[in-house]
């Protein structure tokens, strides 16, 4: 007999288009900004849930105060700006591979957001941003009934 | 910030030495160095690594920075892209001028390891006056 395995509440179909075309558009986009910086900076990693979703970047020598998170609907914008460097006219550069400069960058999430439920944390140069779903929006289960 | 893949002198993905249980990838952490009043300074990202689990050791002329990551995965969630990955960090410099060891100053904030290197005053360039005979 042939099995086939059967996912009643399977998360990972939906958003497989949608990470293609993430990752699409990066490569569309890749380059288009000046040679060391791709246009898809920061990178980030992202978990889905079935309450919401959760976003991280790295982003290190940065302060809270120099990023800025925006949202609307499914669109999340990180913006931010390093430090200037330490120069003068008597520091001696031996090696500068460290981030500097504006960064902005929209990211599409599989659905939308609730604004007033997002949680963003800022630590040890690692940014957390957790995101519920509106209650209105989630996935309902539907029951059933046998006539 | 993860470059994992920028080719350096040294190898990306460095092994794990001994630990074996520590799964965690190694990366090599980005750096900015500069010299300045006879002080060098390092400055390496290390995101994701809290100040008390870096380690710098000085041995000889090799200045090793290591840092631990303790991974990240939230409870409740599952993975949808990743773009970078999450790992330890370790980068060695061989240093040029005799250190002086005792005014070694580092300070880890937001991620970043700072390390200031301050030349022993017998390394420093000494003045010779040259006298009209």
């Amino acid at each position: 007999m042939l099995q086939t395995t059967y996912t009643p509440f399977n998360f990972a179909d939906p958003f497989m288009d949608m990470r293609r075309m993430q990752s699409a558009m990066n490569r569309i986009f890749e380059g288009a900004r000046g040679p060391g910086q791709s246009a898809t900076y920061p990178p980030i990693n992202l978990w889905a849930g079935e309450e919401g979703i959760m976003m991280t970047a790295e982003l290190a020598g940065l302060t809270e105060q120099d990023i800025e998170l925006t949202v609307k609907d499914n669109m999340l914008a990180i913006r931010g700006t390093y430090p200037d460097p330490e120069t003068g006219d008597d520091t001696v550069w031996h090696r500068h591979e460290r981030a500097d400069g504006t960064f902005l960058r929209s990211i599409e999430l599989p659905f939308r957001v609730n604004p007033d439920l997002i949680n963003a944390r800022f630590e040890n140069g690692v940014l957390t941003v957790e995101m519920k779903r509106p209650e209105d929006d989630k996935p309902k289960h539907v029951a059933i009934k046998s006539s | 910030m993860a470059q994992e893949m920028t080719t350096q002198n040294t190898q990306d993905v460095a092994k794990n030495n001994g630990d074996a249980n520590r799964r965690a990838m190694a990366f090599t952490p980005i750096v900015d160095i500069f010299e300045r009043d006879e002080t060098t300074v390092i400055m390496a990202d290390m995101p994701g690594v809290a100040p008390e689990d870096v380690d710098v050791t000085l041995e000889r002329r090799i200045l090793t920075l290591h840092g631990k990551v303790k991974p990240y995965a939230p409870e409740g969630y599952r993975a949808l892209t990743s773009e970078y990955r999450v790992g330890d960090y370790i980068r060695s410099f061989t240093l040029s001028d005799e250190i002086d060891q005792a005014k070694i100053n580092a300070t880890f904030k937001n991620g970043v390891l700072r390390l200031e290197l301050p030349r022993s005053p017998e390394a420093q360039p000494k003045k010779i006056s040259v006298k009209a005979g």
